[in-house]
């Protein structure tokens, strides 16, 4: 156990340094940052709303992830595929678990440090008002959660396909699936033509109704386990997925 | 001593083509076992099922007594692999790259330190260790996957051409760094440049279509060529029928033929009976006679006829 953490720790450290080496860190930081802000202040009416709260902020979350996300997940194995340095990978003294582990670590890291840089919002509605922390940690480590199933899901295809544009569409496709598959449109489809056990079970895979709980301050277990177990499935398909397509 | 490299019936089909079909090996310390075969014959594949990255569909390999399926880490820890094409980490720069193999080897810090550089000066990487990977050129890159391959000294070393692409200098570094390791490890060098089998190489192995067809050294690989021992003698146009009729007299010289006509000279091949070679009778011949030979010298065949022999035949 020990060791697993050891080894995964040291492929996090250098795939998290890997991010850095190129434009992308800086690009995607810039960008996550602008983004999340201008949504919060120009769509979601952040001064408008006249609400110390960070609702506006929050909720264009799990969107901007549909776009940004996959740009984070698709090289983790595609990479690796492409330039044979799997077959480096694979035959230095590590398990393929730690490998996973490790590189799915450092995709979520950074994520968070992304989020953590989003910090002057949390001062700024601070400053402006009193809004319920707890709600806003809360929130924070909700969008952390989603960032994390996106991410996952991202690792595991980009571990199908030496092709990083194919990893990163078809990521966006599946990770926008999931998150619509509550929504009312999708809802009414699928009810016209099939069981209400159906539907109701595609619902209950929506991330969108799971987040937005988390978001209103209730971090309940079955959201946890939701996601948790997201991740956690994505990362067991990873490692079937590099076990068998390593050689191709 | 137990061999440190042992591979049993090892095959490995994709799709419809039988990549390796039942390749059996082992290579001992101090064996430099050079590998080869045509483009395709299953040369990466059987060491990529070798070193554990790629799963035989039957057989098993180990390394250094420990299965590289069943003991994965055991084996690979004591295993040294230049993949094919020596893929490397392009952002980092060697000096990074290094430590994160020593790092990921489970050397501590001082001495992932001390085994960088040593791997650095051993590669003869001095001068680019703070250059990124993908900015080297080829020669570079494949020591950098030389310098990652030896940096824990293991007593397995596998490599997948490791001089391809390099210049003949750099080619004399790499071989020169192979024969100063051979005694102590096991090693398998797999290329298609028969000239670096007799440079390095204790023994070798000829693949095609994915089974082993010749195993020796490369004295007796040449043993196999047609003119192994056979006399070459040059001689003026003039004498040319009169030598090669003496020439046929000799009893232990199987027939004569020529090879080459130019500038007025015939160069006659005397085709030996037997694997021992008739210099001797043909000395003594040329002095009883007083013949007017120009140059005699006994010819050893060469690897790229046997080599071409042997994999085409069993084409055919």
């Amino acid at each position: 156990m020990r060791e697993t953490i050891k080894n995964a720790y040291i492929i996090a450290k250098r795939e998290f340094a890997g991010y850095f080496a190129t434009p992308l860190a800086a690009v995607f930081l810039t960008i996550f940052v602008a983004l999340t802000g201008a949504f919060a202040f120009f769509i979601g009416g952040f001064f408008q709303r006249g609400q110390a709260n960070l609702d506006s902020f929050f909720a264009y979350h799990p969107w901007l992830y549909l776009l940004l996300v996959p740009a984070v997940a698709m090289r983790l194995w595609a990479e690796e595929r492409k330039s044979g340095t799997i077959e480096l990978l694979m035959t230095l003294p590590i398990s393929p678990t730690e490998a996973i582990l490790g590189k799915f670590a450092a995709a979520w890291a950074f994520i968070g440090l992304a989020l953590i840089l989003t910090f002057p919002i949390w001062i700024t509605v601070n400053v402006l008002g009193n809004p319920d922390n707890g709600i806003i940690v809360t929130s924070y480590l909700g969008s952390f959660l989603v960032a994390g199933a996106f991410l996952a899901i991202g690792a595991f295809i980009s571990a199908l396909t030496k092709n990083q544009v194919i990893a990163f569409i078809l990521t966006a496709t599946v990770c926008f699936l999931l998150v619509t598959s509550g929504m009312e449109i999708v809802q009414n489809v699928l009810r016209s033509w099939t069981p209400r056990i159906v539907a109701d079970a595609v619902a209950s895979m929506s991330f969108l109704t799971h987040y937005e709980e988390i978001t209103r301050g209730v971090l309940s277990l079955d959201t946890l386990v939701f996601f948790l177990s997201i991740i956690a499935f994505a990362l067991f398909a990873n490692a079937v997925a590099v076990g068998q397509k390593k050689s191709a | 001593m137990a061999p440190l490299i042992k591979a049993t019936g090892l095959r490995k089909t994709f799709g419809p083509i039988t990549a390796v079909d039942g390749i059996s090996l082992t290579v001992n310390k101090g064996e430099v076992l050079g590998f080869l075969g045509p483009n395709g014959a299953g040369k990466s594949t059987t060491m990529k099922m070798i070193t554990g990255f790629l799963e035989p569909d039957s057989g098993s390999a180990s390394i250094f007594g420990a299965d590289v399926l069943t003991a994965p880490k055991a084996a690979k820890s004591k295993l040294g692999y230049l993949p094919e094409g020596a893929p490397a980490y392009g952002d980092m720069t060697p000096t990074a790259f290094l430590s994160f193999v020593a790092e990921i080897r489970g050397f501590d810090a001082s001495d992932a330190k001390a085994r960088v550089t040593a791997a650095i000066s051993r590669a003869g990487l001095g001068s680019v260790v703070n250059q990124r990977i993908e900015t080297l050129s080829k020669g570079f890159k494949r020591r950098v996957g030389v310098a990652q391959a030896i940096l824990h000294d293991p007593p397995v070393l596998i490599m997948d051409e490791p001089t391809d692409g390099l210049d003949p200098n750099q080619k004399h570094h790499v071989r020169e760094l192979i024969r100063e390791m051979a005694p102590h490890k096991a090693i398998i060098v797999s290329t298609h440049i028969l000239e670096e089998v007799e440079a390095v190489c204790t023994r070798a192995v000829i693949i095609n279509k994915g089974r082993i067809v010749a195993d020796g050294t490369a004295e007796d690989l040449l043993r196999r060529a047609r003119n192994h021992g056979a006399i070459s003698i040059r001689v003026p146009e003039a004498d040319a029928a009169r030598i090669s009729k003496l020439l046929s007299t000799v009893a232990e010289i199987a027939g004569v033929e020529t090879v080459e006509k130019a500038n007025g000279h015939i160069r006659l091949r005397a085709l030996p009976k037997t694997a021992a070679s008739p210099a001797a009778a043909v000395g003594d011949l040329i002095r009883r006679e007083s013949l007017s030979v120009e140059e005699v010298y006994v010819e050893r065949g060469k690897l790229d006829d046997v080599f071409r022999e042997i994999t085409m035949s069993a084409q055919a």
